[in-house]
């Protein structure tokens, strides 16, 4: 059925033993502070190290070993209420002097144009500490052990000679952060992440199918080591490849409108693009126009859109432990804590950081996000989440007359109000007088924002919960791809369209 | 920067042990980014950044290192014999990889492009003026861009460049948008105020009312601009030997079931107007120009030179992902002062948004509408339309329903700003459908 057994760790599983103090900061911040030389209304000084190690096995040989860091600081100015930044891998006093000397005269000519008059309350002081649970530390697997896992996993992935090729893939991140300021911040939160993938992919010819854990590298999560249960892996494994056969002969989906039960792997980017993006309120306030869009949702909308059934509850939660973008702290400093997005199916608060609470008058959260230290913060997601309902994964497949389960993000597109979406995944079930019948393959289904989720008509509870994320979530100007993620019960909605391949 | 970069290389090579082999990769940036929102500015900065990634090979086996420069020598050499040590201790433990392949000494290069660009003072008041009385919201990424490679066989590249670029939208109070991209190396202000003026005449069509379309098949006309973003799939699962060869590849009915496209649609990887650097990060110069698909037959994929020793195959020196990065569309008959006339009635596609494969065997692209497109009847301009999304095959597009090509081409700058500026173009013309299906 479904297959999230090994995603079930619960917060109270972490005892937070073997913490590892590997620090990779060893620049004293506060000393570079008080290097800037230049009369700024404010300053900031945002440290990131972060490592990131590959390994993936492709058709029985390693295609990647690697590992590569980044190490900078973003000196951060306020002059007459415009912010200038530079970012900067001279971590010297001097590097810093002469940074925050070239932010101050940006902002200087910049602030005769600014779209917003700041003041230093932008940047709130806070001072504390994050790290991210663990039991064991990555160096308890070594390259060695793990590129073992990894071609075992890929043994059990081929199941078949119709799998044409067969991939594995771990990536292990740690990042440390830093944050100090003139008006008293200092923040100091040390990640430990991974991102695991399990993909087959059987093809006759043109006639070909890919099958992935998760879809689109979904399965990611702030954890230690103890996620790589050998066993559970090549189990998934093996499921993987025979699933992947399966749907080299499966029917296609039908085309038409009906039912869809949609599983948490898939759920996760439909919050992600009709319910995230959507409520950035940068992106409300036309900043993000350019590139990404618009959006649908108006400032006004706050309190009163009736976003979704009276089902649908959405938070943004930084505090769920082990969802790949937990943390304390946004880059902004502003303390993160859990909030209602949508309550009883009705826009509550916005996706806003300090900045965009002060230009738009609306309450936020601590969302304010760059991707490294050579990007300024914009408004991002976090940890966006739809609360877990009442029913059991039968119960909600026992509503359906007739319809479609679907798991497994493989296609994405949706336009830049995030008002037409059309999603494709990876793997489907027919729904039969609310029994799952039949494999399908090419699972399509399309529709607008509100009206879908206005659809929303079941929703799953604990025991249909997953939690996944995307490292891929791409937005801003310059671009910056940052991490996020979703957790979500299986949900079932009423009358979608649903289509299959060509 | 390549001082730093020679400097470190030199020091790194010279540190080896017998039989290992090195490749160094540099890529770094002296770049100014303003942020534009309501014709003023959002957010300004600088960003100095430069990255080396290591190749390590050692006894049939490879890893992979990386760290920022920091242009300090002292902490720079330490931070890359820290990744010789780790790489040299790690490749004992990774198994062996049958296809890795070795540095060569195929001879150097050096190309620096000089160029009286924008200066990062003067950029604030070269932008905004001639955009005074429009809702103006953008991006300025300009400075500097750094490219080099090196091996422990003594082959070494540089490649740097001075360029700008200003990515923007204009926008109605009604929120229909024009789309401008203005870029270059030598800063030229009339030439910005000039396009400006063009993109703002653009903006007045887009004051009528939009029409709501219905989904259906349309006769359409794509924009230059259009064109490119269907090209940039052809990167993604597409025209990449080992996409072919793992099954994950649109072109499948191509290499398997010779289906061709239309005899008038003809694409090469051509690397002659210097918009990238020809080496790719092993290090490997690329032929000045590869056919890919000629009048409507696959000729050639993109061949890494991994991919041609696991499958067999010449390396035509294709990037390590084998996506195109330089590529160019031929020509047609079609003059675009003729394109409204030509195209009566349907629509005229000047962007496209989000693209993404519905059903990557079957050819099968949805994406959506975006900025300036319009309805068009009896050859005439009508309105703008309302976003719709589309859902088609490029075995149509570019196949059977393919009916003209515009005479001339137009050269779409990669803008990207992902880890750090991006390089390369797409260079193509527009294209008339006869037969293109919007679906929501």
């Amino acid at each position: 059925m479904l297959h999230y057994s090994y995603l079930g760790f619960k917060a109270s599983f972490y005892k937070q033993i073997n913490r590892e103090k590997k620090m990779k900061l060893d620049v004293d911040v506060k000393k570079l502070l008080g290097a800037v030389d230049v009369p700024a209304d404010w300053v900031g000084i945002r440290e990131v190290y972060e490592a990131h190690t590959p390994r993936m096995i492709r058709d029985g040989v390693p295609v990647v070993n690697a590992s590569s860091a980044t190490h900078g600081i973003m000196v951060e100015v306020l002059v007459n209420g415009q912010f200038g930044y530079f970012g900067t891998p001279d971590m010297t006093p001097s590097g810093i002097s002469k940074a925050a000397r070239s932010a101050f005269k940006q902002a200087e000519i910049a602030s005769k144009h600014a779209v917003f008059e700041f003041d230093q309350s932008a940047r709130p002081a806070h001072k504390g500490t994050f790290t991210s649970p663990f039991i064991k530390d990555r160096n308890s697997l070594s390259a060695g052990n793990l590129n073992e896992i990894l071609l075992e996993a890929y043994n059990h992935l081929k199941v078949s000679d119709k799998i044409v090729s067969a991939s594995t893939l771990c990536q292990v991140i740690e990042s440390n952060f830093k944050f100090v300021s003139s008006n008293g911040s200092d923040i100091h939160q040390d990640f430990l992440m991974f991102e695991f993938d399990l993909s087959a992919t059987a093809a006759d010819g043109s006639n070909q199918q890919t099958r992935t854990f998760g879809g689109m590298r979904g399965t990611c999560r702030q954890m230690g080591m103890e996620y790589f249960d050998k066993y559970e892996i090549y189990a998934n494994a093996t499921r993987i490849g025979e699933q992947a056969i399966e749907l080299l002969d499966a029917d296609d989906c039908p085309t038409g409108e009906m039912d869809l039960v949609i599983a948490p792997d898939q759920m996760m980017l439909q919050i992600h693009e009709s319910i995230g993006h959507a409520l950035e309120v940068d992106r409300i306030l036309g900043d993000e126009r350019n590139y990404a869009g618009w959006s649908f949702v108006k400032l006004e909308d706050f309190g009163t859109l009736k976003y979704g059934s009276d089902l649908m509850n959405i938070t943004f939660d930084p505090t769920l432990e082990s969802e790949y973008a937990s943390y304390a702290y946004d880059d902004g400093g502003l303390k993160a804590t859990k909030e209602h997005l949508i309550k009883d199916g009705v826009l509550v608060r916005g996706l806003g950081g300090q900045e965009s609470q002060i230009r738009s008058g609306l309450e936020g959260v601590a969302n304010f996000r760059a991707s490294s230290w050579n990007r300024a913060p914009i408004d991002r997601m976090a940890n966006i989440n739809l609360e877990p309902g009442s029913l059991s994964f039968d119960q909600l497949i026992a509503e359906v007359e007739y319809g479609v389960y679907v798991e497994s993000n493989k296609s994405w597109s949706i336009d830049d109000y995030r008002n037409k979406f059309q999603f494709g995944c990876e793997y489907g079930r027919l729904i039969e007088n609310g029994k799952l019948t039949k494999t399908l393959k090419n699972p399509n289904y399309r529709g607008v924002s509100t009206p879908f989720w206005n659809s929303l008509k079941g929703v799953g509870n604990e025991e249909t919960f997953g939690i996944y994320g995307t490292p891929n979530c791409g937005k801003g100007e310059p671009n910056q791809v940052i991490r996020v993620g979703h957790a979500s019960p299986a949900c079932l909605f009423d009358k979608i369209q649903v289509f299959g391949g060509v | 920067m390549e001082q730093i970069f020679n400097n470190l290389s030199e020091s790194l090579f010279s540190d080896l042990k017998k039989g290992e082999e090195v490749i160094l990769s540099f890529s770094g940036e002296n770049s100014q980014f303003i942020r534009f929102n309501n014709g003023s500015v959002r957010q300004t900065g600088l960003v100095d950044d430069a990255e080396i990634e290591l190749k390590f090979i050692s006894n049939g086996r490879i890893c992979g290192g990386g760290f920022t420069v920091s242009g300090n020598l002292d902490v720079d050499l330490k931070r890359g014999r820290q990744e010789i040590l780790r790489m040299r201790q790690e490749s004992s433990q990774i198994p062996i990889d049958p296809f890795l392949v070795l540095p060569t000494n195929s001879g150097s290069s050096h190309e620096v492009k000089k160029s009286d660009g924008l200066k990062f003072e003067n950029s604030v008041d070269a932008i905004l003026p001639a955009m005074a009385g429009v809702d103006f919201v953008g991006i300025l990424a300009n400075g500097k861009m750094f490219r080099g490679n090196a091996n422990s066989v003594g082959q070494k590249h540089w490649f740097e460049t001075d360029s700008y670029s200003l990515d923007y939208s204009l926008v109605t109070p009604d929120h229909q948008m024009v789309k401008g991209s203005f870029s270059g190396t030598d800063w030229d202000q009339k030439g910005y105020e000039e396009y400006v003026e063009r993109s703002k005449r653009k903006l007045v069509l887009m004051e009528r009312k939009p029409i709501q379309m219905k989904t259906g098949d349309y006769r359409t006309w794509f924009e230059s601009a259009a064109v490119s973003d269907f090209l940039g799939m052809f990167s993604w699962n597409g025209i990449s030997e080992a996409s072919l060869r793992q099954g994950c590849s649109g072109f499948g009915k191509m290499r398997h079931n010779d289906t061709r496209l239309s005899p008038k649609f003809s694409i090469v990887e051509d690397f002659s107007p210097g918009f990238c650097p020809k080496f790719n990060s092993d290090g490997e110069v690329a032929p000045n120009s590869l056919a890919l698909i000629e009048n409507g037959m696959l000729k050639n994929t993109l061949v890494s030179s991994r991919s041609a020793k696991e499958y067999g195959l010449s390396s035509n020196y294709a990037e390590s992902g084998e996506y195109l990065r330089s590529p160019k569309m031929s020509t047609g008959t079609l003059s675009h002062d003729d394109v409204v006339k030509t195209l009566d009635k349907g629509l005229f596609l000047s962007n496209i948004h989000y693209l993404n494969w519905s059903d990557n065997p079957g050819g099968r692209i949805t994406g959506l509408t975006r900025y300036a497109c319009f309805w068009v009847e009896g050859g005439e301009i009508v309105a703008p339309i309302e976003t719709m999304r589309f859902d088609d095959s490029f075995y149509r597009f570019f196949g059977d329903q393919l009916v003209d090509v515009e005479d001339s081409q137009t050269v779409n700058p990669e803008v990207g700003t992902y880890g750090g500026r991006s390089l390369g173009a797409t260079t193509c013309p527009g294209i008339l459908v006869d037969s293109f299906s919007l679906t929501l």
